[in-house]
């Protein structure tokens, strides 16, 4: 019976997000949805180092980035949309490995500061290496592949594309996640002590981690390409990494909804904090604080926590001052490993 | 041969000399205890033996095969199992994926990314069977942050168990027990088949000597005495060590 | 350009940068934070001397008053904000990256997205000749405040009372409090101590590298490579990573401008690989 109720909902979210560009019509909004899209899969790639393995990257742009970059340069060079694809993710799961191989070289706040050192440099070259990266300016690309003779031109083809591929990694990320590797992968962050002493490699376990979370950054940072169909140095910048970071954190880490709901969340703030103000930066710094100091488990579980407590609180005292909830273990601020 | 067999094992952290010169030896099959004061070295000298640590100097020989070298991860695939003094299990899962976790890191399935952890019959049934002989069957699917010290140093060791390891090594296994659960954890010990090796460092002498059958001292990084049971407790430096006549 | 003009300008560089990570090295030594504000602070700081210069303050005052002014800031964030979060390291760091992107957004607002350049005072115009080659004086006396700063906290450090606390706190947090050193208050002055030298040092770079948005994150990265190169909570790390840094970042450039950053940051890659606890630091147990 529940079964058929999970199934039940999954087929309906299936067909509402299936469904979007139908009754909502505008093409604005329409693209909107491809772009949270498009960062929920950066996010859920981001996640697995993040949440499962428990190591905070600040580089994943970079990643990100070298996959636009990589596929922006081939196409441009002349190569299919086939090649670039494909030369661009190979190209992004070397770099990631070689992320990964100098970043695991510390753990804790090592592998924090040496991921944002990582993707700096990473920014350095598009900044600087003009004669590859034209700089400032980027690189532009005049197409959208069209697999299978489908124009992916309009705003709704690419948003079904995009939800393919969203979809995809979804379950692919799902798999992962239940796997026994995903069990070895909680368990290294949870005690990676005991975990090597049981016979793990912890080492490779986190590598090889760090490759799949590289794939999908890797893997959304083309959906990104060919979205804009452009790509700059502030594709990669530390702003970036950090925004994709606060769609993990403020979802939630180590689960599958909460980079879904993270994106969500961040993209249209940010499409809608641009309509008002200019200052996207300014308020994502604050958010960042904000849910930092009040809400370390993630907006999904910590307003979850704030409603059980604020009713709670209400059956017990009809008018009871408010003062903060205790924040349950597992969150960010859970301390020091 | 020996089941285990140290010698010459020396290790400093800075100028300290934690373990100064360590030679062990126990037979298959044997149940050896290891006593010490405080800073005798015994927890250093099983990490050093489990490969957590890297002795400065000596060998250490798993059924006469050189481990020294051999890194820590791969020890315990070569039947090597040890549990530890402060608790490191994994607090968000269940008793069942906390034994499960053990018996996976011995199996190559432990790289698999397709398949569903927990739905892995094999582990589940032989995860099912370790608790059961520490009697925390009934258990098995309650969060491992819903249970009792007492319940959690059980657990320990049926991790250490699950692995069916050929040599044993027990970090206190009775600290922080009630007397009750003493008796349980006792029983548990005594039903362990004799095709275990067992080592234990134990402070509780009551229940640490009926136990063991071979004692050996440890003071100051040092083995001071070792023989039976009888000839430990008559021992001089025994009685010195721990009476400071 | 001229080899010994461009080894005089990665002097004057690595005296700019050691003092903007001596107070990293400090701040991530002793609290465990890798402050990323810190590139945030060197170009308030050099906002703020801006801004007094243009009221008419002379150049060293505005340069004492803007590291006062950003110590006072600094101090600000870590009573107000880093001290919610006792132990939650990697939430500190966070808040840091927060307030890193507020801080660059405050200072776009407030004065524009155009470079603003800084005059070199009177008396440092010019050039001067050092054993017969002519030198920018400018870049000379940066060279000789960083070092009058790098004796100065040197003999902080080695022979006073706080020197000694901030020494035990470096090396052992949970043991300076056992022995009764205050360490909250030793936080906040430390991280007082390193906003201020941050902020000091971007008014004294301003002539150099004139301020403008995007400056922060120019300059945190260079003290991040210094810190992972000498080590954290280690001055003398700190210093040689500096001077380091400094030659690579400017030979780099005139050599190699378009990988300048690549030549920076491959030493650090080098050091992590052999040596990950930094060439200065206690490798740690």
């Amino acid at each position: 019976m529940r079964r058929l109720a999970a199934l039940g909902s999954l087929l309906l979210a299936l067909g509402l997000l299936a469904s979007l560009p139908a009754w909502i019509g505008n093409s604005y909004y329409v693209n909107i949805a491809s772009q949270v899209l498009l960062y929920a899969v950066f996010a859920l790639g981001l996640n697995v180092i993040v949440g499962y393995a428990g190591l905070v990257s600040l580089g994943h742009a970079g990643l990100f980035g070298i996959a636009a970059y990589s596929g922006a340069i081939l196409i441009t060079a002349g190569y299919g949309h086939f090649v670039a694809i494909a030369g661009a993710l190979v190209v992004t799961l070397g770099v990631a490995a070689l992320f990964a191989v100098l970043a695991l070289r510390g753990t804790g706040l090592g592998f924090v500061m040496i991921t944002v050192a990582l993707g700096q440099i990473v920014w350095g070259v598009a900044y600087r290496w003009i004669s590859l990266t034209n700089g400032d300016n980027g690189v532009s690309i005049t197409s959208r592949p069209a697999p299978f003779g489908l124009s992916l031109v309009d705003a709704n083809p690419f948003y079904w594309a995009t939800l393919v591929v969203f979809l995809v990694a979804v379950a692919a990320i799902a798999i992962f996640v239940a796997s026994p590797f995903g069990a070895s992968l909680r368990g290294t962050r949870d005690q990676p002590r005991r975990m090597n002493a049981l016979g793990y490699n912890v080492w490779l376990i986190r590598f090889l981690a760090f490759l799949f979370s590289g794939l999908w950054s890797g893997v959304a940072g083309l959906l990104f390409l060919y979205y804009n169909q452009f790509v700059s140095p502030q594709t990669v910048a530390l702003t970036a990494s950090a925004e994709v970071l606060l769609m993990v954190i403020s979802g939630g880490t180590a689960t599958l909804l909460g980079p879904i709901a993270g994106a969500l969340l961040v993209v249209i703030m940010k499409n809608v904090a641009s309509g008002y103000i200019e200052r996207w930066n300014f308020v994502l710094g604050a958010i960042f604080v904000a849910i930092v100091i009040f809400m370390p488990e993630g907006l999904v579980p910590g307003s979850l926590r704030l409603w059980r407590w604020a009713t709670r609180r209400r059956r017990q005292h009809p008018a009871g001052p408010a003062a903060m909830a205790p924040v349950p273990h597992g969150s960010i601020n859970g301390g020091a490993q | 041969m020996s089941a285990l067999e140290v010698s010459g094992l020396q290790k400093s952290f800075g100028g300290l000399r934690v373990t100064r010169e360590v030679n062990l030896s126990v037979e298959p099959g044997e149940r050896r205890l290891i006593i010490g004061p405080n800073g005798a070295g015994k927890t250093t000298l099983f990490s050093l033996i489990t490969g957590e640590l890297r002795p400065d100097a000596g060998s250490i020989r798993l059924f006469g095969r050189e481990i020294v070298r051999v890194p820590s991860r791969r020890r315990a695939h070569l039947g090597l199992a040890r549990t530890y003094q402060i608790i490191t299990l994994f607090q968000r899962e269940t008793l069942l994926h906390n034994v499960m976790l053990s018996l996976l890191g011995l199996s190559g399935l432990r790289w698999n990314p397709f398949r569903r952890f927990a739905q892995q019959a094999a582990l589940i049934e032989a995860g099912r069977a370790a608790l059961a002989r520490v009697g925390l069957l009934d258990m098995a699917d309650r969060p491992l942050s819903d249970t009792s010290y007492g319940e959690r140093r059980r657990v320990e060791i049926a991790m250490g168990l699950a692995q069916n390891p050929k040599v044993l090594l027990l970090d206190e296994p009775f600290a922080g027990l009630s007397i009750e659960e003493r008796r349980d954890v006792q029983g548990l010990l005594a039903s362990i088949p004799h095709d275990v090796t067992i080592v234990m460092i134990e402070h509780d002498m009551d229940v640490a000597l009926e136990f063991a059958e071979r004692i050996t001292v440890l003071h100051f990084g040092e083995v001071v005495v070792e023989g039976s049971r009888a000839e430990v407790v008559a021992h001089p430096k025994t009685r010195e060590i721990y009476l400071g006549e | 350009m001229n080899l010994w003009l461009l080894a005089a300008n990665s002097i004057a560089f690595g005296g700019l940068l050691f003092l903007l990570s001596a107070g990293f090295a400090l701040i991530f030594g002793l609290m465990r934070i890798p402050n990323l504000t810190h590139g945030s602070l060197f170009m308030l700081g050099a906002y703020f001397g801006v801004s007094l210069i243009s009221w008419g303050v002379g150049f060293w005052l505005a340069a004492l008053a803007g590291g006062v002014g950003v110590a006072v800031l600094g101090g600000l964030i870590e009573r107000l904000l880093l001290r919610r979060l006792p132990g939650a390291e990697l939430a500190q760091v966070l808040v840091t990256l927060g307030l890193s992107f507020m801080i660059a957004d405050a200072c776009l607002m407030q004065w524009g997205g155009d470079p603003i350049s800084i005059e070199t005072p009177a008396a440092l115009r010019g050039a001067s000749r050092v054993a017969g080659v002519a030198f920018p004086t400018y870049r000379l006396g940066v060279i000789v405040i960083a070092v009058a700063f790098a004796v100065v906290l040197w003999a902080m450090l080695e022979r006073t009372r706080l020197g000694a606390m901030i020494r035990a706190g470096v090396d052992d947090p949970m043991m300076a409090r056992a022995v009764g050193i205050r360490v909250p208050l030793l936080f906040t002055l430390v991280f007082c101590l390193g906003s201020g030298l941050a902020g000091f040092a971007g008014v004294i770079g301003g002539p150099i590298l004139s301020v403008y948005p995007g400056l922060d994150q120019d300059m945190l990265p260079l003290a991040l490579v210094v810190v992972i190169l000498g080590g954290s909570g280690s001055l003398v790390g700190a210093f040689v990573g500096s001077f380091v840094v400094g030659v690579l970042y400017n030979f780099g450039q005139a050599l190699l401008p378009e990988l300048a950053y690549v030549v920076l940051f491959l030493p650090m890659l080098v050091v992590l690989v052999v040596r990950p606890a930094g060439l200065f630091g206690r490798s740690s147990p």
